[in-house]
């Protein structure tokens, strides 16, 4: 469940510029989260409710981005896309990827008031 | 998660680590005038970017003082804590060493590696399934490395969490005994492809298992080109010497790559 310690890193975060920009509330979140950042969507939306629970950000809607996940395949000797990582290459199969996208975890921005 | 320093409230407990905070009342309450209306606020941070803050302060503090920092990384039962008492046992009179040891519950583990005579340190992470790079901040400051020591951190046993969590360490070393499944390199893709190392353990029950040990080196390899592989058994001592030889390496770019202290 360390969706749940995301979402106290996220409130940290919201808190954070609730200081900086001077807000109140947070309406709405933007995350984006990469296809190979482990994280698992639904576990990290209940986490997000939980977690929000009492804060500057209660019953915040939570939109995520989806993020691919990018490869750069050596035998191709270019980008591809992968959905694991430990998908082969989709064009001619070789396991000899270096990930070079989709391990994101980021707050994109927010609606406040 | 407490929003002064990140410490999770009342659940973490960090031996020596007595933690208290003064809450102030944060400008977050505070009246703004005018500013109710809705608007955008660009972000862009990274949600672990805090644990990467204090990550990279225990890399520098790691790297300064010359210590070879190696986060054990596993499912429970792998034997990550026999191979550490014999790593121990085997290492102490050429290296100095410590061990923080990562726990939900109970400091069994740390009373094991104290009998081996070095500093062992608990960390019980209470709910948490991982150690976070705070955590180990606060066990640094308490248990103090000697310099130009190698600090085994014996994470959680749990092959999902610690693999986002950064502590600042050299090397994540993942390890895996072959009474396990040869395909959790693919079941726990994030761990195999952060480790830097593999140890399949427990080499000594291969006669009697079904594990396909070429299978499972082409499995981690899919998730992770780069990574080393020892085989070794921590309990019969064959292929310790590998390991022993991996951690010499290691030590020696640690060494070299030392930072004048100013």
């Amino acid at each position: 469940m360390h969706e749940m310690s995301l979402c106290e890193g996220v409130l940290q975060v919201l808190q954070q510029s609730a200081e900086k920009e001077g807000f109140r509330r947070v309406k709405t979140v933007w995350l984006e989260i990469g296809a190979l950042a482990g994280i698992e969507v639904e576990a990290l939306r209940f986490s997000f409710d939980v977690v929000m629970k009492g804060s500057l950000a209660e019953g915040a809607l939570l939109e995520i981005i989806d993020l691919p996940g990018q490869a750069w395949c050596m035998p191709c000797a270019q980008q591809v896309t992968i959905g694991q990582r430990f998908d082969a290459c989709p064009r001619c199969g070789s396991y000899q990827l270096q990930v070079t996208g989709g391990d994101e975890m980021r707050i994109k921005e927010l609606e406040v008031a | 998660m407490c929003t002064v320093c990140g410490c999770s409230e009342g659940e973490v407990r960090i031996d020596g680590h007595d933690h208290h905070h003064d809450y102030g009342q944060g400008a977050a309450h505070a009246h703004a005038p005018g500013l109710s209306q809705s608007r955008m606020v660009q972000i862009e941070q990274d949600i672990l970017g805090k644990n990467n803050e204090y990550a990279d302060t225990n890399r520098r503090w790691f790297v300064e003082h010359g210590i070879l920092a190696l986060n054990l990384v596993s499912s429970p039962g792998s034997g990550k804590t026999t191979l550490l008492t014999r790593t121990i046992e085997d290492l102490k009179s050429e290296l100095a060493l410590a061990v923080i040891e990562g726990d939900q519950q109970t400091a069994h583990d740390a009373e094991r590696i104290r009998a081996t005579g070095v500093r062992a340190l608990q960390i019980n992470t209470g709910k948490g399934c991982h150690l976070d790079g705070h955590m180990v901040g606060h066990a640094l400051e308490s248990l103090v490395p000697a310099d130009d020591s190698v600090l085994f951190i014996e994470n959680v046993g749990n092959l999902v969490c610690p693999a986002a969590f950064d502590l600042g360490e050299a090397h994540k070393v993942a390890i895996l005994s072959v009474t396990e499944g040869e395909d959790k390199p693919l079941k726990y893709p994030d761990m195999f492809h952060a480790a830097d190392l593999m140890i399949l353990n427990k080499v000594d029950l291969l006669p009697y298992l079904q594990f396909d040990v070429a299978q499972c080196i082409d499995y981690a390899r899919r998730v992770n080109p780069a990574i080393d592989v020892v085989q070794l058994s921590a309990t019969s001592g064959e292929g310790m010497a590998s390991w022993y030889r991996w951690i010499r390496a290691a030590r020696q770019t640690v060494t070299e790559g030392r930072l004048p202290c100013v």
